[in-house]
């Protein structure tokens, strides 16, 4: 009774605050969690749950999983919008009280509180890597983490990519794992074996500690190029309207959950192919005769895979990065990021800290000029396409601008 | 080290110690940005990278040790003075440049994963501890006038407290920021010195990398166009006027 009630005025709450223009998801949750501590607990009763965390591929992966399983039929609870620690999970399980199914996005920094008050069906284990390092944990005290909460909760099934090693190690305490070839495209945060520090032996995507009995897992499911393996060794055809391989690889690990949902793979296939852009990423929009796309990436390894994504010269390209808190305050990983592929190409260099990025770029001989705004870089580029990367305040930032009709 | 500007001998050789190990926080920053102001006074540069499963050789010019997790960091103070390379071109005389995780590294002894005393390289003398909160954050330090350097402006994130014994002289006094705890920030001797400002500290501070640059070659370095040094200036300027000069 008294966690309906505390739904009910969560509700309300985030009802008030999106007419006060303001993100509703968290501050409904917090309103909620004040008047039940035990809210995301309640609302989880009775609900098959699932927590999706790692670095990068959070939102996506949640909203390809939420797609696969509409092939259920089921009400989904999702939190769509990337509010991904207890306050968003809550309000998102309060805004769907008859869902009986939720795929929910988690900070990889809170995944073992949200195990304990969720009790999930299935955890999702994406991939691990340094990211904002200025306010998260290590990511090796971060695996050790991961690997205590699932070990204390054998009951739940954890999909996991065998590629990623500080991800298999942390997901073979589990009771049950499936685990995904999703491959591993930054591979600087795992040259040593997580369970023993010696250096890992590597041959294509398959690892294997030189000195303890650590290896890369066999897997059920295979990323292949632009193909799905499943279980039965069937090659499946992905064609994702998402581009890259960093969605090929989340769109395995979604076809993993929906085999658990007792979904089969051109099914869940169908649905996940309907998917053109998440959370305004990869949209598309025209803005003075130039067809603009963002991409966003906040870390060295997703800026890696989204410079993969890009399309290829002569498109010119618009990089922008930003430092206010939800970017992480320190700007050093744009040394980890390799910005040699981008010689010979029109780059155009934005955000609150371009400085940052100019000396960055001059480091690698990469030309550029600089720009005050998204529009300015259009003006510049004189290109019918425009490619945008920037890091998250900076991509929100462009998104308020051309998100808008001209 | 038979090395010079003027004659164009042998390239200087930079040695980057276990960037598998210790490079958390985009230290390749440091390697290019030496190399970079290296070769615009025409001198010609190799670049060694050292894993910690490879030899570290002895006679390289510029040795740079970055930043890392608490784990890396114990594996990588183990498997250098399993080596014994790195002290090695220490004695001969090498450059030894170490931030964050590095610094505490060369040091005599510095806090494990759980905070044990762990066994440093003495290569400087200065020794750490955790401390009970993280510096986190934009940090500006003077440097020792003896050095001629600018004042420091960077970024620091760790939990470690140093102490600069009586071998080592502070490198700066802390304008804003944590550094080693005591007011002053990092050390040097010789031609060996650390520093907590982490992974690119040789971005925002040329006159460190000069200084550096001149220690290996052993002479004064002709100026850099000054066209090329325009960004890193322009970020430098931008980055101590955001800071700001507290009382």
């Amino acid at each position: 009774m008294r966690a309906r009630l505390a739904t009910t005025v969560g509700g309300a709450a985030a009802t008030v605050s999106r007419l006060a223009g303001r993100d509703g998801s968290v501050i409904g949750g917090v309103i909620g969690l004040r008047l039940e501590p035990d809210l995301l607990s309640l609302l989880s009763v009775g609900r098959q749950v699932i927590l999706v965390t790692g670095t990068n591929g959070k939102t996506t992966t949640t909203r390809l999983i939420s797609a696969a399983l509409a092939a259920t039929g089921q009400q989904i609870a999702s939190n769509v919008f990337g509010a991904n620690m207890e306050a968003g999970l809550t309000y998102a399980l309060s805004r769907a009280p008859d869902a009986p199914l939720a795929v929910l996005e988690t900070d990889e920094k809170y995944i073992p509180a949200m195990i304990k008050a969720t009790r999930p069906k299935v955890v999702v284990l994406l991939n691990l890597s340094r990211d904002q390092m200025d306010r998260a944990a290590e990511i090796w005290m971060l695996a050790r983490r991961w690997r205590e909460a699932l070990a204390a909760a054998p009951g739940t099934l954890v999909v996991a990519n065998a590629d990623d090693p500080l991800v298999a190690w942390a997901a073979s305490s589990a009771g049950a794992v499936t685990w995904v070839a999703a491959g591993q495209r930054w591979r600087e945060d795992s040259w040593c074996c997580p369970h023993c520090g010696a250096h890992l032996a590597r041959h294509g995507d398959d690892w294997s500690c030189r000195e303890c009995a650590n290896r890369r897992p066999p897997v059920r499911w295979t990323l292949q190029d632009d193909q799905v393996i499943d279980p039965a060794g069937r090659a499946l055809p992905l064609r994702l309207t998402l581009p890259g391989r960093a969605n090929a690889s989340n769109a395995v690990v979604a076809l993993a959950v929906a085999e658990a949902f007792g979904i089969d793979a051109p099914s869940a296939l169908a649905e996940m192919r309907t998917v053109a852009s998440v959370a305004g990423r990869y949209t598309q929009v025209q803005r003075h005769g130039t067809e603009v796309r963002l991409l966003l990436a906040k870390n060295p390894a997703g800026w890696l895979e989204a410079l993969d994504v890009m399309a290829p010269a002569p498109v010119p390209v618009l990089l922008a990065v930003n430092a206010q808190g939800p970017d992480g305050r320190d700007t050093s990983w744009l040394w980890d990021v390799d910005f040699r592929r981008l010689h010979g190409r029109t780059v155009l260099v934005g955000g609150e800290r371009r400085m940052d990025l100019a000396v960055r770029l001059e480091a690698d001989d990469v030309a550029f000029r600089l720009v005050d705004d998204i529009d300015q870089a259009i003006d510049l580029a004189r290109s019918p396409r425009l490619e945008v990367l920037a890091n998250y305040t900076a991509f929100q930032q462009y998104r308020a601008v051309v998100g808008r009709a001209e | 080290m038979a090395n010079s500007p003027t004659h164009g001998w042998r390239p200087l050789r930079l040695v980057w110690v276990y960037p598998d190990l210790l490079s958390t926080y985009g230290d390749r920053g440091n390697v290019l940005v030496l190399e970079r102001r290296a070769r615009l006074r025409g001198m010609p540069v190799d670049v060694i990278e050292v894993n910690s499963d490879q030899h570290v050789p002895a006679d390289g010019d510029i040795y740079l040790m970055g930043g890392g997790e608490d784990l890396p960091q114990v594996l990588a103070a183990q498997r250098l003075a399993t080596d014994g390379g790195l002290p090695e071109a220490v004695r001969r005389g090498a450059v030894l440049f170490a931030v964050c995780a590095g610094y505490q590294v060369i040091g005599t002894e510095f806090g494990g994963a759980e905070g044990q005393p762990m066994p440093g390289l003495g290569l400087l003398d200065v020794s750490s501890v955790r401390g009970e909160r993280r510096g986190v954050g934009e940090i500006l330090a003077d440097v020792d006038p003896e050095l001629g350097v600018p004042r420091l402006t960077g970024f620091e994130n760790h939990q470690g407290v140093t102490k600069v014994g009586p071998e080592a002289k502070p490198l700066s006094r802390v304008v804003a920021g944590v550094g080693n705890g005591d007011g002053t920030e990092g050390a040097y001797a010789g031609r060996v010195l650390g520093t907590y400002l982490h992974g690119p500290a040789l971005v925002r501070n040329p006159g460190l990398a000069d200084l550096l640059l001149t220690w290996a070659v052993g002479q004064q370095l002709p100026p850099v166009p000054a066209q090329a040094e325009e960004l890193a200036l322009r970020l430098r300027e931008e980055r101590l006027a955001a800071v700001g000069t507290p009382q």
